[in-house]
């Protein structure tokens, strides 16, 4: 009873300052945030005192312990379809601002044009999408191979609540306006507070479980959720360090300026993809992979020496976002030489995982989810060779500031991240609910072919697009002058805008069969089809060979 | 100590002494899993995540 006090009365004063908040807001934007924490705040009185556990109460009183002898699993659960949702949300800003490069009359001023909406679109899929499928599988990864209950619930359901505020603050400033330009740290100062709080009570539920784990090895996952989970933090903390304007307002001016805010900026910007989108990633596939191909993994020495690589070269990477900038040379070069030495470790977890299924390569064939894997780890190859060459600084003269960068990227996220976060969408949906199986693995195999072909659309365009783009703007005339002015470039382009729309809408017509099976999953619906392999069997030939009848002579 | 030479004293740190400490932690780190003896530990590791196969 007293907790529930407690925590009713930390939520009223919550509440009470968000009021406060909204009334002395030195701007529009300040108000309509404090207005929405405000609203969190009311929710989560709510929840707090409708739903009190009373009977839980009880127990404690006695000092009956949570029953120990299950995962907890609920916002696990939660997570699953909040990265569903926010995929989707995602997606469908990625294609609605590729239309927008296409076709600039889908431009809605000022709340929906393209320079709100991209950032909308990168931390909807990156931090929504991408961070929810994190945390989710991270809960459940941890629980499964610790053997041990999550620690501290609680906080395990503020974490997933606090992100989703977090999303939504962030998601709503960008339509507003509110940004401090950073790419992939947009969000202003106090929604960077807030992000703190939540990672750093993240980190205390994960690192608490690991410490109660009842097996004595820490699974390889845990070690990427880990390193991905304290160096965000870092990353988050050291990019964010600015000074708001007002303590009521939504604008603030950063402590690093010039080529040093850049670099920071740039450090936080690559390892964000090094620890955020690759190692939380590579934990799932640490996991997931040997679980669905029913082998353990390949080389378990190998990952821990890839494991240490990556750590120990992404982190010097982020220079090669600066190339011909202000930014020392010998930074410069010290960033191409360590992307370009990251492509070993890189591939060392590529090859780990694909031969995971070395004596079950049939599986590719019969397993639709197994394929998703295996095209994501080969995605992840590819994109992994891809990025060391691109931050060469003579390749990247010509590919930097071009669509081949963005080519790069979704090479990246939309089949290393996406197809990885799909396959474990489908793992997890059948065993959270305690299903038979999937509602249907025909849909799983229609979601693998069009996200595939999506991708190829996507990436195939940037490639011609980028090179196009880099090639026009390079190009001298005898005179000395340049000969393509920019909006010639753009004109150059727009088959390639148009072609790159419609692998984002195959991509999104995937995700949408996605949300079909899963949604039938969870209501306890079978699709009743033909199984994905089977050989083939015709009852009408199953007979015994019968000798040809000789032929008769006429009888005369 | 002026910025001049506060950041010529880190850039010589980072390439003498500093780049040498990172090597050895990292050849450690890195060979750490083929002491004697770790073979074992290893295969536990990786095959532990098959023990509760009906998944709780």
């Amino acid at each position: 009873m007293e907790t529930v006090l407690t925590r009713a009365g930390i939520w009223l004063v919550i509440l009470i300052l968000a009021i406060a908040g909204m009334a002395l807001a030195a701007d529009g934007p300040f108000a309509v945030h404090m207005g929405i924490v405000g609203i969190a705040a009311l929710i989560a009185l709510w929840a707090t005192v409708t739903r009190a556990d009373y009977s839980a109460q009880a127990n404690a009183i006695l000092r009956a312990p949570a029953d120990q002898s299950r995962y907890d699993d609920d916002p696990i659960r939660w997570g699953v379809i909040a990265t569903v949702f926010w995929g989707m949300a995602g997606f469908a800003a990625g294609l609605l601002i590729a239309l927008q490069l296409a076709w600039p009359i889908l431009n809605l001023e000022p709340w929906a044009n393209f320079g709100r909406l991209r950032p909308l679109h990168t931390s909807a899929v990156i931090f929504a999408f991408g961070g929810n499928a994190l945390i989710a599988s991270s809960f459940y990864i941890v629980q499964r191979t610790c053997r041990a209950r999550l620690a501290f619930p609680a906080l395990a359901r503020f974490v997933f609540w606090g992100y989703q505020l977090f999303i939504v603050l962030a998601a709503t400033g960008y339509l507003m306006g509110v940004t401090q330009g950073k790419e992939y740290a947009e969000p202003e100062w106090y929604t960077d507070w807030w992000l703190t709080v939540v990672w750093v009570s993240y980190l205390i539920v994960f690192v608490g479980t690991i410490v109660k784990r009842s097996e004595p090895h820490i699974y390889v996952a845990n070690w990427f959720f880990l390193a991905f989970i304290l160096t965000v933090a870092m990353l988050h903390v050291v990019n964010n360090l600015d000074m708001p304007v007002s303590i009521t307002g939504s604008r603030s001016y950063p402590l690093f300026a010039g080529v040093q805010g850049a670099l920071v900026q740039w450090w936080y910007g690559h390892n964000a993809v090094g620890f955020f989108l690759t190692a939380g990633f590579l934990a799932m596939m640490y996991y997931f992979v040997p679980k669905q191909a029913e082998r353990p993994i390949y080389s378990y020495r190998l990952s821990i020496i890839h494991f240490w690589s990556l750590i120990f070269l992404y982190i010097w990477a982020g220079p090669h976002h600066l190339h011909y900038t202000a930014l020392p040379d010998w930074a410069q070069t010290l960033g191409m030489v360590f992307s370009v030495m990251l492509w070993m470790p890189s591939w060392g977890g590529m090859i780990n995982g694909l031969m995971t299924l070395n004596g079950a390569w049939d599986k590719v064939r019969t397993d639709p989810i197994i394929r998703m894997m295996v095209m994501s780890l080969a995605f992840y190859g590819m994109s992994t060779f891809e990025g060391p060459m691109m931050s060469i600084k003579s390749v990247n003269s010509l590919s930097h500031y071009t669509d081949w960068t963005i080519g790069h990227v979704h090479s990246g996220a939309l089949g290393w991240n996406g197809m990885i976060t799909f396959a474990a969408i489908y793992f997890l949906t059948p065993r959270l609910w305690n299903r038979e199986r999937l509602y249907s693995l025909r849909m799983v195999n229609w979601h693998f072919w069009l996200a595939t072909a999506g991708i190829v659309f996507y990436a195939a365009s940037m490639w011609v697009s980028g090179v196009t783009q880099g090639l026009m703007w390079r190009q001298y005339g005898a005179d000395g002058y340049l000969v393509n002015s920019f909006a010639e470039t753009v004109a150059a382009l727009h088959p390639m805008f148009i072609l790159r729309a419609f692998g984002g809408l195959l991509y999104l017509a995937g995700a949408v069969i996605m949300v079909v099976n899963v949604w039938a999953t969870i209501a306890g619906r079978l699709r009743t089809e033909k199984p994905m392999h089977d050989a083939a069997y015709d009852a009408q030939a199953d007979r015994p060979a019968i000798a040809p009848r000789p032929v008769l002579a006429p009888a005369n | 100590m002026s910025d001049h030479s506060f950041y010529d004293a880190l850039r010589h740190l980072a390439d003498s002494w500093g780049l040498l400490i990172m090597m050895f932690v990292f050849s450690v780190l890195a060979a750490w899993p083929f002491r004697p003896g770790a073979r074992e530990r290893n295969e536990d590791a990786a095959t532990m995540i098959f023990k509760d196969e009906n998944d709780g």
